[in-house]
């Protein structure tokens, strides 16, 4: 597994074709997918009105997308009447140089952290390394990926790829190397595993001064923030020290208290497959002497203002990172999360990276390829994003360029590399389908040389089939064939 | 331009294509899902309550407002608790049958003596039965978000029927959102690994919930 970050990843397809290949990946994909999707149906079984809610989701979140200038601002006033700061980031280098203001204004070196995607989507950890501040992941799946010196492969459950003897592995290896050392015969069996785990992370839990977190919903009318988990890592750094700075995307808004009665119905369903995570914290600003004394919000942008500009793609923006999606993917459960490069995996990652990154670096454009378009993703989805919709939309993107918004800027982009012979294939197609002539003699001439076809297109066409098995062409075109056995009538009258 | 200004006028231009609509938010679109699932008397609501609690292993126990100190005496016995951490507010007459050492929720204590401490007794603010939730938000009786997070073992009382409502819409209803709430749905758990639940990571391993009914 290499390193910590997904700059300079291959393309999906290449990864893909390396992930596929191994076999301890694979199985421990097929296993937890699996288990989680067989899970999810019983829970969403249990509410008769799943279908309302899923509606009510997708309204709610649709309407915020629409007034989201309206949300943010109300936002900030509640916040700050609640004794929080509000801070504003265009991109990830902004929010990435506030929070290290606001940990240095501190006078600590450490934080700890609860699992957050945008603080992984901004390399949150590495500028604070590279600024001398250690940031501690305290979720237990971030934990083991952090100590694994690897990337999270799934929203959810981050190490979903490792099963429990890499864990015991990594732990009995690193653990001593940033605090308290694994225990001496440490098993494989989780709950041994997760109770080294717990003796480890108590010490930093209890000395910390700083707590970084994201969150899962922002309610605009009251300046509540609320975070959704399970261990209680997420209370530990919530409420015992005395800064909190909780990094959120602009998008994560909920306009009223009462919004949250759908999304805390179908996000434990779609995610985890319970009725209710164990621990849910919801805040608004600070309280006396209960929790953090100073409370910052870090609203980012990063991309998301570019998102919102495409009519087609802002759906993806009403994600409220369940999974869900992940989980019932045919690609994802065989290529696995680091094949996307991005933090965002899976079918919501393919059409999210892209447009929150830009459809420019190979990884990119290779996204919105990354998908059979089953539509298994867009029917599990708790806030009805049509996945297949955006990931086709995109593709044309990819082939054909056009207009799109950059950093605020309407721009023009050109056709992705690599795509070329594509469009010229489709330009020859076109040009053969009116010559009935030419069409003929091709098919003909191609049944004949079947023998000496090549497994992959040589020149240009070989991108194209470097992931693809060619289709055998048979030995009779079909015009000919319906020529030999009905005479070119028709029967069926 | 500040980064604030910035990202707003970038919201502006990007939903300029989205025709403004100035219908209040009460009535922008249909809420047709349910506000609780089923119909169910009081007492078939305390059973789901204590139904689901159990079934994502939080230990749960029934008794009469008369047997309450008892109870809690004999769960703290059972644990073998030395100390048991007190919100400032929980009536004195819930602990009146124990002699373990009583630590008062103080704002005082650091983190590190609060996990010297081995147990917990709160009152709660709601309880949700579809989903088998306990909430508290932080009232004297419930003290402050850390007493119920640091010690191992935790006792919730939950006051039935009244404290306890069919549903989240319901639970949502009855809660101030300007108090910091924690909502609690079984001990501290974790899939992490291979999907295999297990309890306790962080957050108290003993979950024990006290049904207590009548005068």
């Amino acid at each position: 597994m290499s390193g910590g970050t997904y700059l300079g990843m291959p393309a999906f397809p290449k990864a893909a074709h390396e992930a596929v290949r191994d076999t301890t990946l694979r199985g421990n994909l097929r296993h937890a997918t699996h288990t989680i999707r067989a899970k999810r149906a019983t829970a969403v079984a249990e509410l008769s009105d799943w279908a309302e809610l899923r509606e009510a989701g997708k309204q709610i979140k649709d309407h915020t997308l629409r007034n989201l200038d309206t949300y943010l601002v109300q936002l900030e006033e509640s916040v700050t009447a609640a004794g929080g700061t509000v801070h504003w980031a265009v991109d990830a280098d902004e929010a990435n140089r506030i929070v290290t203001r606001l940990v240095k204004a501190t006078g600590e070196s450490e934080v700890v952290k609860v699992k957050s995607m945008a603080t992984q989507e901004i390399g949150l950890n590495e500028a604070l390394e590279a600024e001398g501040i250690d940031a501690y992941e305290t979720d237990l799946a971030e934990l083991i990926v952090q100590l694994g010196k690897d990337r999270p492969s799934h929203i959810l459950v981050p190490a979903i790829h490792r099963n429990r003897g890499e864990i015991r592995d990594i732990f009995a290896r690193e653990m001593g190397e940033w605090g308290r050392p694994a225990p001496e015969g440490l098993t494989d069996t989780p709950a041994e595993l997760a109770d080294a785990a717990r003796l480890h992370l108590r010490e930093k839990f209890l000395r910390a001064k700083v707590g970084v977190s994201g969150a899962n919903f922002m309610v605009a009318e009251t300046g509540t923030l609320v975070v959704v988990e399970s261990e209680g890592n997420g209370r530990m750094c919530l409420t015992l020290p005395e800064t909190l700075i909780s990094v959120v995307g602009i998008e994560k808004i909920v306009p009223t208290w009462q919004d949250l009665e759908v999304f805390l119905q179908t996000l434990p369903r779609s995610s985890t497959a319970e009725r209710m995570n164990p621990y849910t914290s919801t805040w608004t600003g600070t309280t006396d002497e209960d929790g953090p004394r100073d409370f910052h919000l870090v609203l980012i942008d990063n991309g998301r203002t570019d998102t919102l500009a495409d009519e087609v793609g802002r759906q993806a923006l009403r994600c409220i990172r369940c999974s869900a999606c992940l989980n019932v993917c045919p690609v994802y459960e065989r290529a696995g999360g680091h094949a996307y490069g991005s933090v965002y995996p899976g079918p919501i990652g393919a059409i999210l990276s892209p447009q929150l990154r830009g459809t420019g670096s190979e990884i990119d454009a290779s996204l919105p390829y990354a998908s059979s378009l089953c539509g298994a993703c867009y029917d599990v989805c708790p806030v009805a994003i049509d996945i297949p919709e955006v990931l086709v939309h995109l593709r044309e993107r990819v082939v054909q360029g056009g207009p799109v918004t950059r950093e605020g800027a309407r721009v023009v982009v050109k056709p992705a590399k690599g795509h070329a012979a594509e469009r010229a294939a489709m330009r020859a197609a076109r040009w053969a389908f009116s010559h009935p002539g030419a069409l003929r003699t091709g098919q003909r001439l191609a049944s004949r040389t079947r023998r000496f076809h090549p497994r992959t297109l040589p020149g240009p066409g070989r991108a194209w089939s470097e992931t693809r098995s060619l289709p055998v062409v048979p030995a009779e075109p079909f015009r000919d064939w319906w020529q030999r056995t009905h005479g070119g009538k028709d029967t069926a009258k | 331009m500040s980064s604030r200004d910035l990202i707003l006028a970038r919201v502006r231009r990007a939903i300029a294509d989205v025709p403004r609509d100035d219908t209040p938010y009460e009535q922008a679109f249909e809420r047709g899902y349910l506000r609780e699932h089923g119909s169910r008397d009081a007492g078939r609501t305390v059973d789901l309550l204590a139904e689901n609690l159990a079934d994502y292993r939080a230990l749960v126990h029934r008794c009469t407002a008369g047997e309450l100190a008892a109870t809690i005496a004999r769960l703290l016995a059972e644990r073998g608790s030395a100390s048991v951490a007190v919100p400032t507010g929980l009536p004195p007459e819930w602990l009146a049958a124990t002699d373990v050492t009583q630590v008062p929720d103080s704002a005082a204590d650091t983190p590190a003596e609060l996990d010297r401490v081995d147990s917990v007794v709160t009152a709660c603010a709601v309880a949700v039965a579809e989903t088998g939730t306990i909430v508290l938000d932080g009232s004297p009786d419930q003290g402050r978000r850390r007493i119920t997070l640091v010690p191992d073992h935790h006792i919730c009382v939950v006051r039935v029927p009244d404290q306890v409502v069919s549903s989240v819409p319901r639970g949502l209803e009855r809660l101030d959102p300007l108090r910091p709430l924690t909502w609690i749905s079984g001990p501290s758990a974790t899939s992490d690994i291979e999907l295999d639940r297990v309890e306790g990571v962080h957050g108290p391993r003993t979950l024990e919930v006290v049904l207590v009914s009548g005068e």
